[in-house]
């Protein structure tokens, strides 16, 4: 049991690298990884919503998914399952991507826009701390979305194909795709395809031998004092940090400023970004895990979680045709109702799958 | 011996069926898991628990023996 610790901050120092360095080769600032926002510029440039400034098929989740596949087909770990309650982890997807939108970040980024010296984050990383909470006092009162069940390869494998088609897309890039112009916002930001595909690939792998999640090392440190996750997490900032320091001294760019005001791609309004980040926390304890973890997940041929990654990106396309994503000068007056609007329904949620499902039967 | 069903359900799910099931202390407990990380997880938790474990596979199936 020693060894997985290592290797999970093992692991937590390699991923923190690459988030680093992402940024270096051309990534926006602190969103060397960002689930959230990457999903949302996938979404933008399939033209799902039509914010011009974030789209692009974002190579790092192609990546994710099929390095943790091909991990997973080598230790023969790929099981096609799926069937527990699809359509609310649908929704719990939708809705955690709308906190995330306001407070412009998964809780990868919330780890790498700490590490950047970002303070906004500690306001994120309180809420998200406060939702794993509410999450984990449903889980200890008998929360459950109930068992999933087998399924055939090749449904295991739609989600594969989906990216697969999404990279042939990236590299062809036909003219109905929409990519942001050049300057032109975040979605203009962004290393080469290879080097992103390459990171999302080890990222992937490393997360899925390591079971890494966000919400879990929180969760897991809380339910059970285990600290495996936690480590990972711990380990991704440190490292991330320390990258950040190196290059700020050895190149011209600056990877590190501390301080609230005048963050990249961040606002200062702390209360939003509590509350964003709550509706993040509490929506991913009851989905099992982070977006990360749902994209890793996926690649292991978990339908469900695949599901939850289309609910995110349906998330993302609502939350920029109707006004609800944060932008650097703040959160918006819809984004604000969602954002209520979502922690509503994610603990209407949560209390009907604890109390109201046990009479109905297996 | 108490018997307990976590296939098909996910992480923390099976580690809380187990840490609920061992409020009543008994000597041997026997979980039924359907998955790599619920069998790593459920081990981990019933050794720093003080338990031994013995797990058997059959089918993709594993049956973790729970003893003191």
């Amino acid at each position: 049991m020693k060894n997985e610790k290592v290797s999970i901050i093992l692991a937590g120092c390699i991923i923190g690298i690459i988030g680093s360095i992402l940024v270096f080769f051309g990534n926006p600032a602190n969103m060397g990884f960002c689930i959230a926002c990457f999903l949302r510029d996938t979404t933008g440039a399939l033209g799902l919503h039509q914010a011009a400034a974030v789209q692009y098929i974002r190579p790092e989740i192609i990546g994710l998914v099929l390095g943790s596949f091909l991990l997973a087909m080598a230790k023969k770990e790929f099981l096609p399952r799926g069937g527990s309650a699809p359509l609310t982890r649908f929704l719990l997807g939708f809705f955690v991507m709308v906190g995330c939108l306001m407070f412009l970040g998964c809780p990868f980024r919330m780890i790498l826009r700490l590490a950047g010296g970002d303070l906004n984050a500690i306001f994120g990383f309180l809420g998200f701390f406060g939702g794993i909470l509410a999450g984990i006092f449903f889980l200890n009162k008998g929360y459950t979305l109930k068992r999933t069940y087998k399924l055939p390869k090749a449904e295991g494998k739609a989600f594969i194909g989906i990216q697969a088609a999404l990279l042939i897309l990236l590299i062809a890039a036909p003219a109905f795709i929409h990519f942001t112009e050049p300057e032109g916002g975040p979605g203009a930001k962004h290393a080469a395809i290879i080097i992103s595909l390459a990171a999302g690939l080890i990222v992937g792998a490393l997360a899925q031998r390591t079971r890494l999640c966000m919400v879990g090392g929180l969760r897991d440190f809380v339910l059970f004092r285990e600290w495996k996750l936690l480590a990972g997490f711990l380990a991704i900032l440190i490292s991330a940090l320390f990258c950040n320091l190196i290059l700020t001294g050895a190149t011209s760019g600056t990877y590190f400023t501390l301080g609230l005001a005048g963050q990249p791609i961040a606002h200062t309004d702390g209360l939003w970004n509590f509350l964003g980040m709550l509706l993040a926390g509490f929506g991913c304890v009851l989905l099992g895990g982070c977006p990360l973890r749902q994209l890793i997940l996926s690649g292991e041929g978990n339908t469900d979680s695949a599901i939850t990654v289309i609910g995110m990106m349906v998330g993302a396309a609502f939350s920029h045709n109707f006004g609800l994503a944060s932008s650097p000068e703040g959160p918006t007056a819809n984004g604000k109702i969602a954002v209520l609007i979502g922690i509503a329904v994610v603990a209407v949620i949560a209390v009907m799958n604890t109390f109201y499902q046990k009479e109905e039967g297996k | 011996m108490k018997t307990l069903d976590a296939r098909g359900l996910s992480c923390p799910e099976p580690v809380i069926m187990i840490q609920k099931a061992m409020k009543s202390k008994e000597a041997s407990y026997e979980i039924l898991v359907d998955n790599n990380t619920s069998k790593e997880n459920v081990t981990r938790y019933a050794e720093h628990q003080g338990y031994q474990v013995k797990v058997t596979e059959e089918g993709g199936e594993y049956t973790l023996s729970i003893t003191r």
